[in-house]
Parts: C-alpha cells; structure tokens; sequence
C-alpha cells in the first residue's frame, strides 16, 4: 500500500502520534489514558509507517529492535515497584515526591511504573506485528 | 518477620527474566545465569517455608491497599510448600536444560521464558484474591505457549494448538466463574468472599459458579471428561519443557482446587460427591490410557492424569487425613512426575526413541543410572518405603474412614494398573535382551553428545531422586507439615482473619 | 439496558461456542475471541451498571459523595482485555505458523499427536 499520500502524510503523523501517546501517557495518572494505551498508540505511529513506507524503513528509522524495549520496560517497572520497599513499605506502594513538577504534575513510582509499562506494550506489539508480516 | 519476603520468590524469576533478556544474543550466559536464579529461589522458599510451617501466616497487601480492596498475598504452610518444590523443580530442570536445549531453542528465550513460567506458579500459589490468581493463571499459560512450541515442529505445532485452545477455553470459563462470584458477592479477596459466601441467600448461584470453577480447574488440571489435551500435547515439546508441564503446570489446577473449594464451596455435600465421582474416573481412566499407549511419554502423560485423581479425590473426602494425604501425593508427584520426564529425555538421547518396541536392555548398558530409574518409577506405583507409599496409606485410611468404598477401590484399581504399567515398562525398556533396531547414525550423533552432558543431566535426575528418596524415608518432617496443612484448610478461620485483620 | 446487555452476552457466547465446534482453525480463533469478549461484557454487566456517574473524586473534594460506579470491574476487564489480546495474537501467530507447516486448516487432519 504505498500511496505518496501516506507517505508523505506518516512523515508528520508519526512525531505527531508520539508526542500524543506521551501525553496520553502522563495524564494517566488521574484521567483516562496510561501507560498501556499510550503505548499501543505510539506503536501504531510506526505501524503507520511500517505501512506507508515498508517494513525495512521503520526497522532503520527505530534503529534498536522493538523486542529490546520489553526487559528495559519490565526492568523500570520492576524498580518502581521494588523502591518502596527499600524504605520499608509493601512493595509497589506509591511515593510521591513533594513538590509538583509543571505539565508533568507530581512524580512518583507509579508515573515510573506507567513508563515501564508503556515501553513493554511498544516492544511487545510491534515485536508482534513485525514477526506476523515478516513471515510472509 | 518482613512481609515484603513473601513474594520474593515472585519477584527474584522476574528479576532473573529481565536480566536474562538483557542476554538476549549470548546464550552461553543465560544457560550460567539461569542456575544462579534456580539457586536463589531455593534457598528462598526453604526460608519461606521455615517462616510458616509452624501455621504462621503472613500476608502482604501489595501497595499498601487494605485487604478486601487491594491485592493481597497470602503465603500459608500450604503455599510456601507449593512454592518450594516449585524452586526444586525448577532448579533440577534448570540443571538439565542448561546441557540439553539446543543453542536455537535458546536463542527464542528458553530460559527467560522458564523464569516467566516459574513467576506465574509462584504468582499463583500466593495470590490471595481470585482475580489475581486468574492473571497469575495467564502469566503460566502465556508462557508454557511460546515453550511447547518453541522449535516449531510438525507434532509440537499440531499438540500446540490443542493445548492452547482448551487453555484458552479454560481461561474464559474461569472468568466467567469469577464474574458471576464477583456480581453475586461484591468481592474478590478470597477471606473476603469466604465469609460472604457463608451470608448469601443465593446458594443455586453459588453452586453454578461453583461448576463453572470445577470446568475451568478441571480443564487447567486434566480431570476425567477434559484431559484429552494432554496426552495430545505433553509428549511434543523437549523434555525439559515437558518436565517442567508433566510436574508443576497440572498441579496449579489442583492447588488452585485445594485453595478455592476448602473456602468457598466445599460445605456443599453435592459437591463432595462431584469432586470423589470424578476422581474416581480420573485415576482409573488416565490408568487405562496408560496401558495402551506404547510411547514412553505418553504413558507417563497418562499417569499424570491418573494420579491426579487421588489428589481431587482426597480433596473431595475434606477429611484432615484425606486433606494431608492429597497434600503429601502432590508434593510426592511434583518431583516424581518431574524427574520421570527428564528420565524419559535421558533414555531419548541413549536410545533415540521414545517408542517401547524400539527400547531395550537399557540394565546392561547403564546398571547405576537404571537403578534410579527404578527408584523413581517404583516410587510412583508407592512401594514402600519409596515416596509414593505414605500419601497412598493416608488415602486409603480416609476412604476407609469415611465409608467411601468407590474410592478405596478406585486407589486400589489405579495403584494396580500403574504397578503394571511400570513393570511392563521395566522388563521391556531395561531387561529385554534385543539387538536395537534404531538407525545407527542417529544413536552416534546421540552418543556424540552425550558426555558433554552427562554430568548436568545426572545432577539433575540424581538430585530429584534424593528428594524423592528423602520424602520416602524421611517422611515425618513432611508429614507434619501435610497434616498443619490440612488443619489450616478445613479451619479457614484463621486464614480469614489474618488476612482481614 | 441491562437485558439488552444480556442477550447479547449470550449471544456472544453461543457464538462462540458455535464457531469452536467448528473444524477450521480460522474460526475456532475467532470462537475464542467471541467468547473472550462475551466473558468482558459478563464482568461489565455483573459490576451493576451505573449511568453518568464516574468514581472519580471532583477537584473542589477530598472524597466522593455522590453514588459512583464500581471500578473494579473496569480494572478487571482492562486486564482481561490486554491478556486476551496477547493471547489471542499468540494464537493466530500459531495457527499461521501451523498452517505452514501441517497445509491444512482442518482440525480433523492434524492427528499426529493422537497415535498411541
């Protein structure tokens, strides 16, 4: 399907659709949006271009292989939720930080947690989109 | 005691995962850094179970969230049995993965998924809200998928996709059960719903979700009319994985029986009957398939199921005798069944054939390693004094105690049918004397690679062998333990009060 | 509503009932779908259905003090949704996969694991 009006179009979507999957991503915390739904819009940024453009530009363009992201998400998440019990609380107990931060609201292990999980969705699901369209 | 303890054995394979992935192009490394991990975890569910084998509790509510609203986990004696042998397996199969996966199964992420799969099992035997044990049922089942099918043979993809459809099926019953449970009661913590269930007027509901529980574990668990998935599938993938499925993933089912019914639905005498009905089927039935079967694996893939009909059926007496023997059968078949597998996987690479007319005097060739072979077959037939005996006198002393002669007989039948099995086993495989009939080049490549590995493979074989010895002779320990357990699950009081306190 | 809901809940699973009896593979994925989205509606319709009332706590309070919906059976059916997308994905991998390999959908023709 390589129109010239995808192309060109997937060149201004795909920041455009990141930088909203990570605003979806930072609101999440107290209105609808998150880690899981951020991450599967930012994954269809690059399938959008995947489309547009075929899988060997999108491959160049991440440079690193999406399946890379999953140990450093899961990794970040874990850390999070293992900060807490350094100072002795139940694991996965939310710490906040006092002061609040502008745009972004109060830090705390959850937004850690959300990022985690946001990098795990994008390596799984374009882990399994790449798989499924590479076999052909 | 530091509560945050009781999910390190969840959180250490997860960590071992991430790090393992982090590997993800060096094999060679994984197949080190894999045993450290299997190492640590025993050492931490020998602690755990030190902390509560005395009937401690201790919980933990994740998050801080109290305890009807958050997540709660719950290790009891029973859980951190569960989870110990869990770590026993898991090491001993580490061990004999770490010599015998081939390098291009390792690069697809053997081990990290083996860490993921032991995460799940120790995710599900300390979870103490049913919702959480449904997603610890997914973080298993996810997993054993991409391990049954990992190399991607004809037989592997074809027993794959009988495995996870019924899988998949199980999974959807199960939260249908827990929607239904969770519209009638409101709750998910399992105290929670335990008292709950007492209160409510609506037993006819109860009792449906009770059914809808019984498909979904009985399906998870390979009960009577649901096991035919595991004959169909266990016997594809290495034997290693199949290790690992044959002794710990059937047993979530019947764990995840033990905890859910003693709870909330045993009171119901209907269900009693079900639950000894289909045991009763279940041994005799898995026996039967059993002996027709000529393939080594499948043979064992039946006498999985057959003998978890002795654990569904003590569950179903919910005497403490019966409750303890059911206990000590499964803590006996965990390491049984595993090593059976990985014994299996030894006679696959010394002969090249899984198939009984192709197999014979394996006594000549090996006397030492038969010999241990024969301890853990004779174990689980349960000749005394060899593991499999005790929990089979509980047994019996219970059915006899509580009138239940359908179930004596069935134990007696079943124990009859694997003592032949077994037999007709040994004589053909180890004593026939017959000229091998495999194709030559096959068994020199075989032999090529064996002593590279063998010293792995022994270790792990041996090792499961000494803790199947030990529960044999050095049963007292263990046998307390059983009968704390079943004390703590037929009176749930304290469970639900140290968990809502 | 709350009928509406429920027969389409049994729809969705006598759907999915119909399609895995069914001897392609092709639609015993799509059974397990119907039958995993049918499961999600159950948890919905279960939770008590609460219109126009969000649990969410408004910026001017400390706590809520209205009525508000349960959202425990949105966590649990966001959860479920995400499993069952995992899972269901998995399964059309394999069953591509094993199409390749086997060259045949039809249930009754994969019987190499069944002799004894």
């Amino acid at each position: 399907m390589r129109t010239l009006i995808l192309q060109t179009a997937s060149k201004y979507l795909l920041p455009l659709l990141l930088l909203f999957s990570i605003f979806i991503l930072l609101r999440g915390h107290y209105l609808p949006g998150g880690g899981f739904v951020g991450g599967l819009i930012a994954s269809i940024a690059f399938i959008l271009h995947a489309f547009a453009n075929g899988l060997p530009q999108t491959r160049n363009l991440m440079r690193i292989h999406p399946g890379f992201l999953m140990p450093v998400g899961l990794g970040l998440s874990f850390l999070s939720g293992l900060f807490p019990m350094f100072l002795n609380r139940p694991f996965m107990t939310g710490i906040w930080f006092a002061e609040k931060v502008a745009v972004i609201g109060s830090i705390g292990t959850a937004l850690f947690f959300d990022i985690g999980v946001y990098l795990v969705v994008i390596g799984a699901s374009l882990t399994i989109i790449f798989t499924i369209s590479e076999s052909n | 005691m530091n509560p945050n303890l009781i999910i390190s054995p969840i959180l250490l394979p997860l960590l071992g995962a991430i790090v393992l992935m982090g590997f993800w192009a060096n094999p060679k490394i994984q197949r080190r850094l894999s045993l450290v991990f299997h190492g640590i975890a025993v050492l931490l569910a020998a602690f755990l179970l030190a902390a509560v084998s005395d009937g401690t509790i201790i919980v933990m509510q994740a998050g801080s969230w109290g305890a009807p609203f958050g997540i709660t986990y719950v290790a009891d004696a029973l859980s951190a049995l569960m989870v110990l042998l869990t770590a026993i397996a898991g090491l001993a199969v580490g061990i004999f993965s770490s010599a015998s996966i081939k390098s291009a199964r390792a690069a697809f992420g053997f081990f990290p998924l083996i860490q993921f799969l032991l995460m799940g099992l120790n995710g599900s035997f300390l979870a103490g809200d049913l919702f959480n044990l449904y997603v610890w049922f997914e973080v298993i089942i996810i997993s054993s998928f991409v391990l049954i099918t990992l190399g991607g043979e004809k037989a592997q993809l074809e027993g794959a996709i009988k495995y996870v459809t019924m899988n998949l099926l199980a999974s959807v019953i199960f939260l249908t059960g827990i929607a239904i449970l969770y519209g009638i009661l409101g709750s998910l913590n399992l105290a929670d719903l335990a008292i709950r269930v007492q209160e409510t007027p609506d037993k006819g509901l109860i009792s449906a979700a009770a059914i809808l529980f019984l498909v979904a574990f009985g399906i998870k668990s390979a009960l009577f009319p649901m096991y035919f998935w595991l004959p169909a599938s266990y016997h594809t993938p290495p034997a290693a994985v199949s290790a690992i499925f044959g002794g710990l993933l059937t047993k979530v089912g019947v764990y995840a029986f033990i905890r859910i019914f003693s709870l909330l639905f045993i009171q119901d005498p209907f269900i009693q009957k079900l639950l000894i009905g289909i045991g009763v089927l279940t041994m005799v039935s898995g026996a039967l398939g059993a002996i027709v079967s000529v393939n080594l694996r499948k043979i064992f893939s039946y006498l999985i199921i057959s003998h978890i009909g002795f654990m569904i059926g003590g569950l179903g007496l919910f005497t403490p005798l019966a409750l303890a023997g059911a206990v000590l059968y499964m803590a006996h078949d965990i390491i049984a069944k595993t090593n059976i597998f990985l014994i299996t996987g030894v006679i696959y690479k010394i002969k090249g054939s899984f198939r009984l007319e192709k197999l014979s005097g394996l006594y000549n060739e090996f006397p030492y390693l038969s010999i241990v072979f024969a301890i853990s077959m004779f174990s689980i037939v349960g000749t005394p004094p060899l593991s499999g005996f005790w929990p089979k006198v509980w047994l019996l002393q219970a059915s006899w105690q509580a009138g239940d002669y359908w179930m004596l007989g069935g134990i007696i039948l079943a124990s009859f049918l694997t003592l032949w099995i077994v037999v007709k086993i040994w004589s053909v495989v180890f004593w026939r004397k017959k000229p091998d009939v495999i194709n030559t080049r096959v068994r020199n490549e075989l032999a090529a690679a064996l002593p590279k590995n063998r010293n792995a493979v022994l270790i792990a074989v041996g090792m499961l062998t000494a803790v199947s010895l030990f529960i044999g002779f050095g049963v007292q320990p263990l046998a307390d333990l059983c009968l704390t357990i079943a004390d703590q699950l037929i009176d749930t009081e304290g469970y639900i009060q140290t968990v809502l306190q | 509503m709350e009928v509406l809901l429920a027969i389409v809940i049994g729809t969705l699973y006598a759907a999915g009932i119909f399609m895995i009896l069914r001897r392609s593979l092709v639609r015993l994925i799509i059974g397990l779908i119907l039958l995993g989205n049918g499961a999600n509606l159950l948890i919905f319709l279960l939770g008590r259905i609460a219109k126009g009332k969000p649990p969410l706590i408004p910026e001017d309070a400390n706590f809520m003090t209205a009525a508000y919906a349960d959202p425990i059976p949105q966590a649990l059916i966001l959860t479920a949704i995400v499993i069952s997308f995992g899972l269901q994905a998995f399964a059309i991998v394999l069953v591509k996969r094993a199409y390749r390999v086997v060259k045949t959908d039809d249930i009754d023709q994969m019987n190499a694991t069944d002799d004894v």
